[in-house]
């Protein structure tokens, strides 16, 4: 009866609270979701203003390249490869199970190319690169941040937008399309490779029916797509490194935030371009 | 000159800087001592713009840092010379790219100039020999193996005096020393206390040394101030603080007496 009491009692109270406390932690959450993304936003905005200064500074984006383009290069075609071939699996396995298997022979290929164009090469990758690229600019620049590196650079007056942040994403823009074509070609061998082997396909059903169903647009859609997929990863990068704090751990701590960030700012990103493109 | 006024700074909760008002006047060198964790460092990064005030003014030559514009505060860091606490190597460059790197991204690219500035200022720090007293194949081979290496290569009192050589490059009016002589032998920290009152001497160099290193503190200073619990405790030369009466300071100095009394 007592204990009856107090809960009736403090039920209502404790609602209004818990219902203030939500709106409490979300309001807070929104509110440092906006304040982030204003910052990233100024970040972008300052990278802007020194793209022209990419010719002058071309050392250290050519450095960039070869870091994000070189350096990504097996890790981008062991998994296109891989992606083409578990997509082709995918598809006639699909097409096997309704026995529709011989009636879809001419359309294999075409959908495993749209699929792996427009879709499964730029978003794989740039979940890789998330990994590799963004993880390695955070900690980067934020061991930078953590040991006064970023502050010597202030004081010889060159501006760390300028000269550690334009050539990481200046780099990413440029090199993440590229990536994507090869990765787009290795997935169409890896595609290839197991509709031979396992499905028993003539060569050229596989390549006839790509080169029908082909069209630029869909590689144009692909690259694009990567192209802002890099930028946003190496943004966010060098964003988490200019705000890290607090020592090893600190540069620890950004690593993991800037894939985070990255990789859902990615399949954001994706849901929208499927939207308006 | 540098005009510091009525400021106060704290982190979160932390009130470190709680008033602080001074001048630094030209052509001279104040040394700010006190204990450890009081503010000197930040107080430092105030004067230059890396930390923002929360309340005060700072005031160079007639300019207010708070009201710069971003390129006119990059203009009045050129001025500047800075050694941070820590060095601040940058860890993927070489020693003479680290020195440089300020010419060279504000366009100086003959590499000749370069070198010069380099070799100047490595040989000033005492990390080269002085080239007039060594053969040039010696002082050569001397600086090929000093300049290619990555500050990871270098023992902590070479970082040091890197990062010494590095605020030296260009010849700023302004150098603040960051605890220039922290964990270097006696003699190179003398090498470097002789550099810093030379500086001042023959360049009219502005200096501002943050040191817990008493010698320095009686070679180098025209006026020494102590920070004390985010707030001005001393300030006066190094004769009126050997006679200060103030318990702090006096403390302070005893402390030091004992700890070198101590040294066999
Ligand atoms: N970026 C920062 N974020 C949070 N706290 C800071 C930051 N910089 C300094 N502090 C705090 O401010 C206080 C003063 O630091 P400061 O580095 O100025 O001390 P100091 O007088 O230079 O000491 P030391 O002689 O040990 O170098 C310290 O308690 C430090 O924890
Ligand atoms: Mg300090």
């Amino acid at each position: 009866m007592i204990g009856e009491d107090r809960t009736t009692s403090s039920d209502d109270g404790e609602e209004g609270g818990l219902l203030n406390a939500t709106f409490g932690a979300l309001g807070r959450v929104l509110m440092g979701f906006f304040a982030e993304f204003g910052r990233i936003v100024l970040l972008l905005r300052s990278v802007i203003r020194y793209i022209p200064t990419a010719i002058r500074s071309r050392r250290l984006v050519l450095e960039q390249m070869y870091m994000i383009g070189v350096g990504s290069l097996p890790l981008v075609l062991l998994i296109g490869s891989f992606t083409g071939a578990i997509a082709a699996l995918q598809a006639t396995n699909l097409f096997a199970k309704f026995n529709l298997l011989a009636l879809a022979r001419p359309f294999v290929g075409g959908s495993i190319a749209t699929v792996v164009f427009t879709e499964l090469s730029p978003v794989l990758t740039a979940l890789v690169i998330a990994g590799r690229v963004g993880g390695s600019i955070a900690a980067q620049i934020g061991t930078m941040k953590v040991s006064e590196q970023i502050d010597a650079l202030e004081m010889m007056a060159v501006h760390p937008s300028r000269y550690l942040a334009m050539p990481r994403v200046m780099a990413a823009l440029v090199m993440m399309p590229m990536l994507i074509v090869f990765s787009d070609l290795v997935a169409l061998l890896g595609a290839f490779l197991l509709v031979i082997l396992k499905f028993t396909f003539q060569p050229a059903d596989y390549w006839d029916s790509i080169r029908r169903f082909f069209s630029v647009y869909e590689i144009v859609v692909g690259m694009l797509k990567s192209a802002t997929f890099g930028g946003v990863t190496a943004l966010i990068g060098c964003y988490v490194g200019f705000n890290t704090e607090g020592g090893a751990e600190g540069v620890g701590n950004s690593t993991v935030r800037s894939f985070t960030l990255s990789s859902a700012a990615i399949l954001v990103l994706d849901a929208l371009f499927g939207y308006v493109l | 000159m540098i005009v510091i006024d009525n400021v106060h700074k704290a982190f979160g909760p932390k009130q470190v800087l709680r008033g602080v008002s001074m001048l630094i006047p030209e052509g001279e060198t104040t040394v700010i001592i006190g204990r450890s964790g009081t503010g000197k460092s930040v107080l430092l990064k105030l004067i230059v713009g890396l930390l923002e005030p929360d309340e005060g003014t700072i005031t160079i030559d007639g300019r207010r840092v708070d009201l710069m514009s971003e390129s006119e505060r990059y203009q009045m860091r050129r001025r500047f010379g800075y050694v941070f606490q820590g060095a601040a190597l940058f860890d993927s460059m070489t020693v003479a790219d680290n020195l440089v790197l300020g010419l060279y991204e504000h366009g100086e690219r003959n590499t000749e100039v370069l070198r010069e500035e380099v070799v100047r200022n490595l040989v000033n720090v005492g990390l080269l020999p002085d080239p007039r007293t060594v053969s040039a194949s010696v002082f050569n081979q001397a600086y090929e193996i000093l300049a290619n290496k990555k500050p990871a290569e270098l023992s902590g009192g070479m970082r040091k005096r890197v990062g010494v050589a590095r605020a030296l490059v260009g010849s700023p009016e302004y150098i603040f020393y960051d605890e220039p002589t922290t964990g270097l032998d006696p003699i190179t920290s003398e090498q470097i206390d002789d550099l810093v009152a030379a500086l001042t001497h023959k360049l009219d160099v502005t200096s501002v040394v943050i040191t817990h290193d008493i010698f320095s503190v009686y070679k180098v200073a025209h006026t020494v101030i102590m920070l004390d619990e985010g707030l001005i405790r001393f300030r006066g030369t190094p004769l009126e603080l050997r006679s200060s009466h103030d318990p702090v300071v006096h403390e302070f100095l005893e402390r030091y007496a004992h700890s070198h009394a101590e040294v066999p």
